[in-house]
Order: structure tokens, then sequence, then C-alpha cells
């Protein structure tokens, strides 16, 4: 099957390409030439590379009602990403060779957009004993992470950098000093004060960003960065990278438009409750700077569906987490593109190239010859966020009733669409 | 008479200093109720009001019961120690089926700030909030403002100082939306460690000395100091507590002479407030008890009923 789109406006930043053109989709490439079996005429829409997302949640196996490989790569499809890459807290925790094996079979059986496994730093997650690393980056894992549950052990971190390296593999870290984080429920600070909800200082991110850093000093291993929250924390990371050391972040959409003020706003609305937790309007502003300089280099959603049942209750009882595949892209163009705070170009990169980079993936581009994974955005097509609508089990999206500007239109996975509303 | 603009009172923070005023003042002609040899008047004959407690308490549960009773309401109540949701039935199920049972309202004390809330959107009926976690406690606002009132004349100008655990209180964070917002002047002091981030922002003073503090102060507020804050390291010991922070009849010197000493109860003598001035609280415990009990039929009143205050 050759699919032409065709008259788009091309931006693959990786060639750093942003003109008037056609890509050919032929089988599972781009190709060249004329000749199709599909022409799609992309007048007024941006062809872009397929989004790459580095951090979701599956939640298959053990937690299927939440959600599984089918309803969550599904929404990826409808948020425009065509790979995600799929973090290990599941039940069995992904954390040996036939989890990662069981999972890209599972995905490749169900899932509509490519998944990667992230495989567990420490067995069961538990934070004490190695898991095979070299096993599992053997199977198909792309990285590694205890994500959900912060490795507070100095000592195994320190092995792990230093371990996965020798595959290439990062290690994916949630930043998070426990005892500092405490009970915390949201950001500590003048809203945590006036809601009387118990407080995550901003440090306890921080200071434990500061560890992995040094740690990444000392080994020379790959540190990646998840879903990084604070200003401090973009301070650590602009020096790390300042002085080479290997070291890549994250940001999540809702920490680039969101702040902790919401959590009276939304009247304790528990959709809210996030971890690491809504921040303040200072922090905003020195992620977008951070993301528009490249020192942060990718936009990831942290998907983290849930059931209403995990959600529909007391404040210090309900999950942590937000439903965010479907919402990230017209998050990105309409509050940070839109608004003139990052260029289209840089919110594009954060998207493909940055995370593709991240994990050393063969994708993140249109050249010819790359895997045939491509998005087709509408900039102008208004829509409002109505989580009945998602293709994602979690419904959990503080932004439910938003008026959004720009959607996915078409994507296209090893040439396969998997989604399409063209008008 | 006028009205309350929500249907539920969740929080100071939320309320006008025009319905405050009109609490307090509806207050007023509820006290002259309790004090009369027949404690009933028909108001709220035929309304059902239910307490649902998942923490504690003796006072406070009484005397809204009281207060709906004294009107005539039908009066429920329910206490539940069970606050771990995993244990059994969630509490908007709990609620729906009160509300589904005839409820008109329901009062509800819980661990977790921000409960009420929740109670309040899931719910057709009214809430009172009788205390969420460390977010606030409306009507014990309301009770030390009227005490306040009573015993100065007014509220508008008062040097309050609200001493002790101001993090971890909901008392604390209802006394400074209801005080602030009726024109008092408000200081907060406690170790540096038990003062909430930035509180500063929410109009009032701040400081870790007691002295200072208390330095020509109308009314002295003593919290209730949860002794197991200590092992969570927040303070090193009872002892120094006591010593640097406790109110005592020195530190109470630098007050008015006619200083007005309150302490929503119980008291940990010796501990935030030294014994000797104690027992000059008592002196408005009682009052404040029937404070309590009034201000919650005002609330009542005003939140159910239909007419005029019999």
């Amino acid at each position: 099957m050759r699919i032409l789109i065709k008259g788009g406006r091309v931006i693959d930043p990786a060639r750093g390409i942003d003109r008037q053109g056609d890509i050919l989709v032929d089988g599972d490439r781009i190709g060249e030439g004329g000749g199709a079996d599909r022409i799609i005429e992309a007048g007024g829409l941006w062809v872009v590379p397929g989004l790459i997302d580095l951090h979701v949640h599956l939640r298959e196996p053990g937690f299927e009602y939440k959600e599984d490989l089918a309803s969550g790569t599904r929404a990826a499809a409808r948020g425009g990403f065509t790979t995600v890459a799929a973090m290990a807290n599941t039940s069995p925790v992904t954390d040996s060779r036939a989890a990662v094996e069981w999972m890209v079979r599972a995905a490749a059986e169900r899932g509509v957009v490519n998944v990667l496994p992230v495989g567990a730093v420490s067995k069961g997650q538990k934070g004490e004993e190695l898991a095979e690393l070299g096993d599992m980056a053997e199977g198909g894992a792309v990285a590694f992470s205890d994500d959900g549950h912060p490795v507070a052990n100095g000592e195994l971190m320190r092995c792990a950098l230093q371990y996965a390296a020798m595959w290439g593999r990062p290690v994916i870290s949630h930043c998070e000093e426990p005892k500092l984080a405490g009970e915390g429920v949201m950001n500590l600070g003048y809203w945590s004060t006036v809601l009387g909800l118990r407080g995550m200082p901003a440090a306890a991110e921080a200071a434990m960003v500061a560890r992995d850093i040094m740690l990444a000093e000392l080994t020379g291993g790959h540190l990646h960065l998840a879903h990084l929250s604070t200003a401090a924390s973009v301070a650590l990371v602009r020096d790390a990278k300042a002085r080479g050391l290997g070291v890549t972040a994250e940001v999540t959409p809702h920490h680039l438009v969101l702040t902790d003020e919401a959590v009276n706003e939304y009247r304790y609305d528990t959709d809210t409750k996030v971890n690491p937790p809504l921040r303040t309007a200072g922090d905003i502003e020195a992620l977008v700077g951070a993301l528009a300089d490249g020192v942060i280099d990718a936009i990831a959603t942290d998907h983290a569906p849930h059931h209403r049942d995990d959600k529909d209750v007391e404040y210090n009882y309900a999950a942590f987490g937000i439903s965010g595949l479907e919402t990230a892209l017209g998050l990105v163009l309409t509050r940070l593109v839109k608004t003139g705070r990052l260029d289209v170009m840089g919110a594009i990169r954060a998207l493909t190239a940055g995370p593709a980079g991240v994990l050393g993936l063969d994708r993140g581009t249109l050249a010819v010859g790359s895997p045939a994974d491509v998005t087709v955005i509408d900039p102008e097509r208004k829509w409002t966020v109505d989580p009945g609508t998602f293709a994602s089990k979690g419904k959990n999206t503080p932004f439910k009733g938003w008026e959004l500007q720009g959607r996915a239109v078409l994507t296209v996975v090893a040439g396969r669409i998997v989604h399409e509303e063209l008008a | 008479m006028g009205r309350l603009n929500s249907k539920d009172v969740l929080a100071l923070r939320e309320m006008s200093a025009e319905e405050m005023t009109l609490i307090l003042d509806t207050a007023e002609s509820m006290k002259d109720i309790i004090g009369r040899e027949i404690k009933k008047v028909p108001t709220l004959r035929g309304r059902t009001v239910v307490t649902l407690f998942y923490e504690p308490s003796t006072r406070t549960r009484t005397s809204f019961e009281l207060a709906g009773k004294y009107m005539s309401a039908d009066t429920v109540n329910l206490a539940t120690t069970t606050s771990a949701v995993v244990k059994g039935e969630t509490l908007r199920d709990t609620a729906k089926t009160l509300e589904m049972m005839g409820s008109d309202m329901i009062i509800m004390r819980h661990p977790v700030s921000g409960s009420c809330h929740l109670l309040s959107r899931v719910l057709k009926c009214s809430v009172i909030n009788a205390g969420d976690g460390m977010h606030e406690h409306p009507t014990q606002g309301l009770l030390d403002i009227f005490t306040m009132r009573q015993k100065k004349g007014r509220v508008e100008g008062l040097k309050v100082a609200v001493v002790g655990d101001i993090y971890h209180s909901r008392v604390a964070r209802s006394n400074i939306w209801g005080l602030t917002r009726l024109g008092a002047e408000v200081t907060v002091t406690g170790p540096s460690t038990l003062l909430p981030p930035m509180v500063e922002e929410m109009g009032v003073k701040v400081t870790s000395r007691v002295e200072e503090a208390l330095e020509g102060a109308d009314v002295v507020n003593v919290l209730r100091l949860q002794l197991e804050r200590q092992k969570g390291g927040l303070f090193p010991t009872i002892r120094e507590y006591s010593r640097m922070f406790g109110v005592n009849r020195e530190r109470l010197a630098r007050a008015k002479p006619d200083v007005l000493l309150m302490h929503p109860g119980p008291m940990n003598r010796g501990v935030e407030i030294s014994s000797e001035v104690a027992d000059a609280v008592y002196s408005s415990i009682n009052e404040q008890v029937t404070n309590g009990v009034a201000i919650r039929m005002a609330v009542l009143f005003l939140l159910l009923g239909g007419g005029e205050a019999a």
C-alpha cells in the first residue's frame, strides 16, 4: 500500500525541515517518487513524524480495569502518538526477559501503535536488588525504570546506571526523596496551606535530581529524568548538560499548563492529584524555557489512566495520575504554541526527534527509508475535551471541558492508518 | 432576614463578611432560646439532620445534635471509626444512602481535607463541615468569633493572637479567614515547624516569638497541641515546647490587661497552656459551650428554616 500525503506543511525537526511538500508512505517505510493507491490532500495540515511518548502506563498485565494494551494504544493513536514506552509498574512487574518479551508479543497482537517496554530497575520494583537488566535489554527493553517507586537507595541507582550503560540503555528516574515527599498529595506551598492538604516540597524532587546527576557523572551512565516539575530541577539539568553529562529530561503537558492553584479552583477534584504534583507559575516558566532552549528533550504524557473507583474518593485516598495521551498534543498547541511561548519546530521536536534521541530510536523523522510512522495535524481544528469520547479507559483528566485548537487527524503506524478523522 | 449564598457551610474562606455577620446575629436570638426553661421551638419540625462522624468528637457532635433538637428537627447520629475506604462502603455511597433516606442535611467530620466538598458535589441536601482534616472547622471559627464579639463588643480592629500548631489546625484556618474578613488583626505564632508555608499570604502576621504575638493582644486563642507531632520530629520535646511556646502568666502579661483567653479544648495543661492561666480560661469555657450550640442553631436555621426565628 502506497499512501501519498500531498501538499501539507512537512515539519521534520530531525532534519531541520519545515516546508510545503509531499510524503509518501510506501509499505512500512517512508518512500519517494509518485504513484499511490491513496492520495490524501493535506493542504493546510501539518505532516510530522509519528509522535513518540516516552512515558505511559498501559496497566496491562494486572490492572486491565484501568487500561489495557488495546485501549491504551488506541488512545495513543487518537492522540497522534505512533510509539509509546510502557512503564514497568504492572502486576506482575516487568522485571524479567519473559515479561518484556510477553509485552512485545501482546502489544504486536493487540496494540495499534509501537509499544516499547521499559524494564524495572529492581526486582519487583522493590528498590533492593538489581533486576536482570542485560537479559531484558536483549529481550527488547529500551530503558529501565522503577517509575512510581523512587529508587531511594543511592547505591542501587549507581549500579543501575553503570550496568545499564553496557547495553546503551538509559535509566529513567522518577525523582522523589521519599521522606521529604512524605505523605504529600500536592505541592507544598500557599495552596497546600490554605487547603490543609499535605504538601510535597519542590526540594523533594530537586534533591533526588541532584543525587542522580552526580551518579550519572560518577558512572558515565545515561540518566533520563522523568516528568520534571520544578525550576530547581531545571537549573540542575541545565548545569549538567552544560558540563556534558549523559543526562536527558522530559516534562508532561499538565506540568506545563496547570499550577497547584487548580486544586483550589477544582474544589479538591482528585483529577488534579498527580505525582509529581502540579507546581507554581514560576516552575512553569522555567519548564517552558527549558523546552524552548532544548534543556528538556521531550514532552511525555505520563499517561496514568485510572478507574473512577480509584479517583471518586477523598483526596488523600485517591490515586495519583492523569489520563494524558488524548489531550497532550492539543494542550501543547493551544497553550504553548498558539500563545507564542514555544515555536512550532520546538514543540514538534519535543514530541518526535527529542524523545527518539533519548532512546536512540531510528524513528522520529520523515527521512526516506525511515519507519512509516506519520502524524497529520490539523492546527486549526477546534475541539472540546470530552473524556466520554476517550479511547482510553481512564477518563481522569483535569482538562474536561477545555476548548483546544489543533489535533491529530491522521495517524499512520508502519504504513497502516490507525486513526483518521480528516475533514 | 437574610440568607446564606450556598446550600452548604464548608469553609469560612468561602463565606462573605455579610454572611458571617448574619450567622452571628442570628445566633444572638438563638442564645435566648437556650436560656429559656422550655428549650424547644418548632422551627425545624419535620426536618431530618444527620451527623456523620469519621473522627471522634463529643463537643461538636453533641452541640449540633442539641441545636437540631432545640428546633424540633429529627437528629440521627452516625459514628464510624472506619476511615479507610478499602474497609467498606465509600463515602459517596454512604452519603447517597443517607440522602435517599430523606435527610435534609448531613453534618460531617472527616480526617481528610476536602471531604465535605466531595459530599457537597454529590448531594442535593445541605452539607455542614464539622471539621475536615487540616482544612477548616467553620462553626468552631464562628463560635470563637461570636464569643470574642460578645466579650469585646466588636470584632473589627481586635488584635487576636492564635498560638500553637497552626500547620495541622483546621480551627486556626477558620479563625484566620473569619477574623480577617471581619476586620480583626490576626497574628499566628508557634514553632517554625508548626507554621505552614506562606501563611502570611492569608493576611496574618507571623512570628515564632510568642511574646511578640501576645504584645497588646485583645484575644489569645491557644490551640490544642497534638502530642504525637513530637514523634514526627516537628519539635524536640514536650518540655521544650512548653518552655518556649507555652502560654503562661508571664507571657500573658504582655497582652492587654482585659485579655480574653480562649482554647477550643480539651487542654493539655502544662503543655500549650500553664495550669495557672488555664483556670482563667474556664471563665469563658462554659460560655463557649453555650455559644457553640447557638451558632449551630443559627447555621441550621439559616440553611433549613423557612420563616422567622421563633
